[in-house]
């Protein structure tokens, strides 16, 4: 426990008969800015490794990506730089030919595409009414959800392959069948947002019912225009999930190579196929998947910081 | 022990008592706990029955066209002028009839429920050279739970339906008029709005998620595994069997193994949790520090493990690590190792190893949270504490990390649990391996529950024991989120936050 005996090391001289006076001691303020500029160079220091650590496998990635194909092989090597510089892997990608690979990233674009809409539309009606409005069973929903949450999801993943079986969703028809079930629980994720909902003033919607607006009118036109930044947060993690779900996607695709998504397709070739051959195509393919979603994530970081935030304080 | 008293103990013993007057209170937290539960059940029995008397009385006292509405549901709403209502009624009792006693057999609802006791008893068998394909036990068991589901809304369908003829008849007997149609309509877009909203997301989650949930449980009492998969075979009920071949430790059993992953999930939770959240706190503070210069370049160069999508970053990163990877071949051509280093084929190093690529994964995320709580936390408390003469380390210890903790507590815990069940980490970087001998059910050493959940449903096909492992799941996850909401003051109050 801290006893406040000791008398404080602070910059103030204490003159009895002036009262207080505010005097900073010049060599204690020289041996300050000396602290204060070691403890910085410190904190560059680790700053600068960790920004190599963060930054060194993404390009690595990008420079095997560029390895020549023809004269030092697809699979991994001991060396860092390659040899001969080629675009062989992206050219090899790009030819409908050789691989799917065109098919699978048109799939996930199309499925983030859908999921991006749909799931919006769904998160933002649920969080909008639990967070607005009151009802009988308001409690209860929410309770359930919080159970239901506590379930791990593939405990699901053979009943509702069976499931989208029955509607013929499998297989040939895994993408409609995978935007199905990406959507249609997806209202159980509305805890970021009703966070969001719940820190607009209650007085807007009231303002408006006495106005006359109906709980509709409010909910199109007074609350809606405020939410931009949760709509796209929404948005942005909506379509950013299907470029990295392989579990769902490979067992509902089982099979059927043409409607793979990138994630399942680039898995196989590494893991399942000779992935000796096909690593540097990998990495090519990984660049493909991850540039656009990187600079689309860059552009848009302000609201997924906001979301985040306000989603962990508010939980 | 007075207040008093308890304000001038030490933090250890303030730590100790404030942890035996939790467990003190735990038997009466439990025996609310159970009283509440009674009381839910014995309240909703009284309900039912007041319901049933209700219905009754309804029937003796009203007029015939409520009379009629008993056996043709939105008789009366249609008789009395309301007819969208009328309409959805008679629709939805027609589409029942239908499903329940469908002219084909063995697509009724009646012939699933009828099998659900036994999941079927006629085999697939061969005549002659013709498959004659016998009951199938899976959808017996999925369109029984679905006919149930149906019964239960049908039977609070048809009690709506008659609670609206006593409320019509009782208005019109008072001299009003009824809702037009057209008055329903528009309720739909203002007092009932929350009806129109929730409709699809409802619907959705429980075909999708409840509906499958409590399959997944059924599941768990019946032997559906690799040997008993429809359509060619049955599988029955057993009871608690499967629980039992998956906690007990004789030999024929996966108690050892399942101990052993349950001990290292929950040792991945703790240090994937509590390790991030710390090093994140930190490197925020380090980055939020006056006179530390392109902040914004910093961030932006962390948050690239949360922007690329985890397979391409994730998988790369362990093959990096692999025997014949970057890491090992550089560290030997430079002789700093003469053999590479076992990353993902012993036991120890893989956990030691994920752990740490899961730090590099999970600091962004932290740093990013703790920035924007750090820049909430009011500046004058640092000051007065510079005036104080305090260090740096004590105004952590003192101002920041107090005020961390009791805002981030709610994501403290959601955090746990999304560990408890992170998936991809585990999968993409070692797919559980190292696996040996010592453990059974194709467990590996890295494997958590809900990997090998996942490599028991879709390598082995051994569903009944994915089942029991997904409730088993649950129950920890139920456990330790009851016991943290009991303990962590900021999780409690929902309105508190608003």
């Amino acid at each position: 426990m801290n006893t406040k005996n000791e008398i404080p090391e602070v910059d103030i001289v204490v003159d009895e008969k002036a009262g207080v006076i505010r005097e900073i001691k010049p060599e204690k303020l020289a041996s300050k800015k000396a602290n204060e500029r070691r403890s910085n160079t410190i904190i560059y220091v680790i700053l600068v490794l960790m920004s190599i650590i963060w930054l060194a496998p993404f390009v690595f990635l990008v420079f095997q990506s560029f390895r020549s194909y023809a004269l030092e092989g697809g699979g991994m090597v001991d060396y860092l730089l390659p040899k001969t510089w080629s675009l062989d892997n992206y050219r090899w990608l790009f030819n409908p030919e050789n691989s799917n690979f065109l098919r699978w990233y048109g799939n996930t674009f199309i499925i983030a595409l859908f999921c991006s809409v749909i799931q919006t539309m769904m998160i933002l009606s649920v969080s909008y009414t639990l967070s607005r409005l009151r009802f009988k069973g308001r409690k209860f929903i929410m309770n359930t959800v919080l159970v239901l949450g506590l379930f791990p999801g593939f405990l699901t993943m053979i009943t509702l392959y069976f499931l989208l079986k029955q509607l013929g969703l499998t297989q040939t028809g895994a993408i409609p069948g995978l935007i199905l079930i990406y959507c249609a629980s997806s209202g159980m994720g509305y805890y970021i947002s009703k966070g969001f909902f719940d820190t607009l003033p209650k007085s807007l919607d009231e303002s408006a019912r006495i106005d006359g607006a109906t709980r509709f009118q409010v909910f199109l036109k007074i609350i809606m225009p405020l939410t931009k930044p949760i709509v796209i947060y929404t948005i942005l993690m909506a379509f950013m999930a299907p470029w990295g779900d392989y579990v769902f996607a490979s067992y509902v695709a089982f099979g059927s190579e043409p409607n793979y998504n990138v994630a399942v397709g680039l898995y196989r070739w590494v893991n399942v196929a000779d992935y000796q051959g096909y690593f540097t195509r990998f990495c090519a393919g990984g660049v493909l998947v991850a540039v656009p979603i990187t600079i689309l994530f860059m552009c848009l970081q302000k609201y997924y910081v906001e979301g985040v935030t306000g989603g962990a304080v508010k939980g | 022990m007075t207040d008093l008293d308890y304000l001038k103990l030490s933090k250890p013993q303030k730590m100790l008592v404030d942890l035996r007057r939790f467990l003190a209170a735990l038997p009466g937290h439990i025996g609310n706990g159970l009283k509440n539960l009674v009381m839910f059940i014995v309240n909703f029995f009284k309900g039912i029955g007041l319901a049933i008397v209700d219905v009754i009385q309804t029937f003796i006292h009203g007029d015939w066209k409520t009379k009629v509405s008993y056996f043709v549901m939105g008789f009366g709403s249609c008789a009395r002028g309301q007819w969208g209502r009328g309409i959805l009624f008679f629709v939805f009792q027609t589409l029942f009839n239908f499903y329940m006693f469908n002219p084909n057999a063995s697509q009724s609802g009646l012939y699933y429920l009828g099998k659900l006791s036994t999941l079927g008893t006629i085999e697939t068998h061969k005549e002659g050279r013709r498959t004659v394909y016998g009951d199938n036990s899976f959808f017996i068991l999925l369109y029984g739970v679905l006919t149930i589901f149906f019964i239960i809304a049908f039977i609070y369908t048809w009690y709506t339906n008659i609670q609206q003829n006593k409320i019509s008849e009782q208005i019109l007997k008072s001299g009003h008029k009824l809702k037009s149609t057209k008055d329903d309509l528009q309720s739909l877009m203002d007092e009932q709005f929350h009806k129109t909203l929730l409709a699809l997301p409802v619907l959705g989650v429980t075909v999708f998620t409840i509906l499958p949930i409590i399959f997944m449980i059924l599941v768990a009492f019946t032997n559906f595994d690799m040997t008993h998969q429809p359509p060619g075979k049955l599988f029955t009920w057993v009871g608690w069997s499967n629980f039992h071949e998956l906690l007990a430790s004789d030999t024929a059993s996966h108690g050892n193994t399942f101990r052993q992953v349950l001990l290292w999930t929950l040792i991945w939770a703790f240090f994937a949790t509590f390790l991030n959240y710390f090093l994140g706190m930190l490197v925020a503070i380090m980055i939020n520090k006056k006179g530390i210069k392109l902040k914004k370049m910093w961030r932006t160069i962390l948050v690239m493990t949360i922007a690329i999508p985890q397979f391409v970053s994730l998988l790369y990163v362990s093959k990096m690590f692999a025997a014949d990877g970057l890491i090992n071949t550089y560290l030997m051509k430079w002789g700093w190792i003469s053999a590479p280093i076992p990353f993902w084929t012993q036991p120890g190093w893989a956990r030691f190893t994920i752990i740490l690529i899961n730090v590099w994964i999970g600091i962004p995320y932290l740093m990013l949270i703790a920035t924007g709580i750090l820049m909430n936390i009011p500046a004058d408390l640092y000051e007065s504490a510079r005036i104080d003469g305090a260090s740096a380390f004590q105004m952590y210890q003192k101002i920041t990390l107090p005020y961390m903790l009791f805002v981030t507590g709610p994501y403290l815990l959601t955090s746990f649990t999304g560990n408890i069940n992170n998936f991809n980490v585990i999968f993409l970087l070692s797919g559980g391996k190292p696996q040996s001998m010592e453990l059974t059910g194709n467990a590996g050493y890295t494997d958590l529950l809900i990997t090998w959940l996942y490599k028991m449903t879709v390598n082995d096909t051994n569903y009944k024991l994915a089942a029991v492992m997904g409730i088993l799941v649950f129950l920890v996850l139920a456990i330790i989120n009851l016991v943290a909401y009991n303990l962590i003051p900021s999780v409690k109050n929902e309105e508190d936050f608003q």
